[in-house]
């Protein structure tokens, strides 16, 4: 009798394998960076409040910043627009942006309706150097270290929880700021 | 009139539905010899848009796809080999760009398994049809005589 059984065991093993799975498997719109832990991408981009100068990462080096992936085009970057403002705020580090795609005129416009939480923005408007990071939808926000190491990724707009839980933890800033 | 009126129209919008894909063709790129535009066709039906994602580049009309597409053009234009352009785009996106996934020994299982299961399952119906077969060859004997004993048979009862 206990044979008969054997199929149904089986089919209830599979059914455990297909929870588990489903339930872990990884959203298929987060797909982890590869670039967490290597060295950020080199570049020299002209600046978006003036065309004439630059802004590149080795003027970045020896400072813990956010590279923060953004245009205005992008729905859930003017959702993370506030947040960003609040992280400026706090001076906990500075945030770098990437006009992604985007129109010069439109974003200036856009940063002088909202407010500008950046302290220097690059200008990519055909999209190679938001290749070089990486980057397939914005937002998109990486941590750089002093050493110019990107420690961390997050896509998607910053809530302030994620700002608390995500992004402060891993800040040498921050985490003087949770320890006091 | 009026009644054929709906079938027109129906016809009209299943027309309209076969240029649809048209309206998203890309437009295609020109290289500058015939082996260089082989490799681009190649290489850009050979990676996932990551933004549509069971898109290739050479499908996607997104424009993060029309980008990517250019830099494999640059990359190409500028000497890079096939496997220079593929490390690009998997150390910045990872393997999930690819849509053959490398074998390596993260990915060991994905291309492992069908054959483990292939095997297993041959295994597993060739014990089954060899007890089937034994089972028939007894009843001509043992368990047979067993039925007959408590079942009555017109062809038995002489």
């Amino acid at each position: 009798m206990i044979r008969y059984f054997i199929p149904l065991a089986l089919f209830a093993v599979v059914v455990v394998i297909f929870a588990f799975g489903i339930h872990q498997a990884p959203r298929k719109d987060l797909v982890p960076s590869p670039l967490i832990g290597k060295p950020a991408p080199s570049f020299a981009l002209p600046s978006l409040a003036d065309a004439n100068t630059q802004v590149t990462s080795a003027s970045l080096r020896g400072h813990w910043y956010l590279f923060n992936v953004w245009g205005t085009w992008c729905v859930s970057c003017h959702i993370e627009e506030p947040e960003l403002r609040a992280i400026a705020r706090t001076g906990v580090v500075p945030l770098i942006g990437l006009d992604w795609k985007d129109s010069r005129e439109e974003a200036l416009a856009y940063l002088h309706a909202k407010g500008n939480p950046y302290q220097a923005i690059a200008f990519d408007p055909g999209g190679l150097a938001a290749i070089q990071w990486g980057v397939y939808g914005a937002p998109e926000t990486f941590i750089v270290n002093p050493q110019g190491i990107i420690v961390y990724k997050y896509i998607g707009p910053i809530t302030p929880h994620a700002w608390v839980h995500e992004f402060l933890p891993r800040l040498p800033a921050g985490r003087a700021v949770a320890g006091s | 009139m009026m009644r054929r009126a709906p079938v027109g129209y129906g016809l009209l919008a299943a027309l309209a539905l076969l240029a649809a894909p048209l309206a998203h063709a890309i437009a295609p790129t020109r290289m500058p010899t015939p082996e260089l535009q082989a490799r681009y066709e190649r290489l850009i039906h050979n990676f996932r848009c990551m933004q549509c994602q069971d898109e290739s580049l050479a499908n996607s009309p997104v424009s993060l796809a029309a980008d990517m597409r250019r830099q494999i053009r640059q990359m190409l234009l500028a000497g890079d080999s096939d496997a220079q352009i593929r490390h690009f785009f998997v150390s910045r996106y990872g393997y999930f760009i690819l849509f053959k996934p490398p074998f390596v020994l993260k990915t060991a299982w994905l291309w492992l398994a069908p054959g483990v299961l292939l095997v297993t399952g041959a295994v597993s119906a060739a014990w089954v049809i060899r007890r089937r077969a034994a089972l028939v060859t007894n009843d001509d004997n043992d368990e047979g005589e067993a039925l007959d004993e408590g079942l009555e048979r017109p062809g038995k009862q002489r």
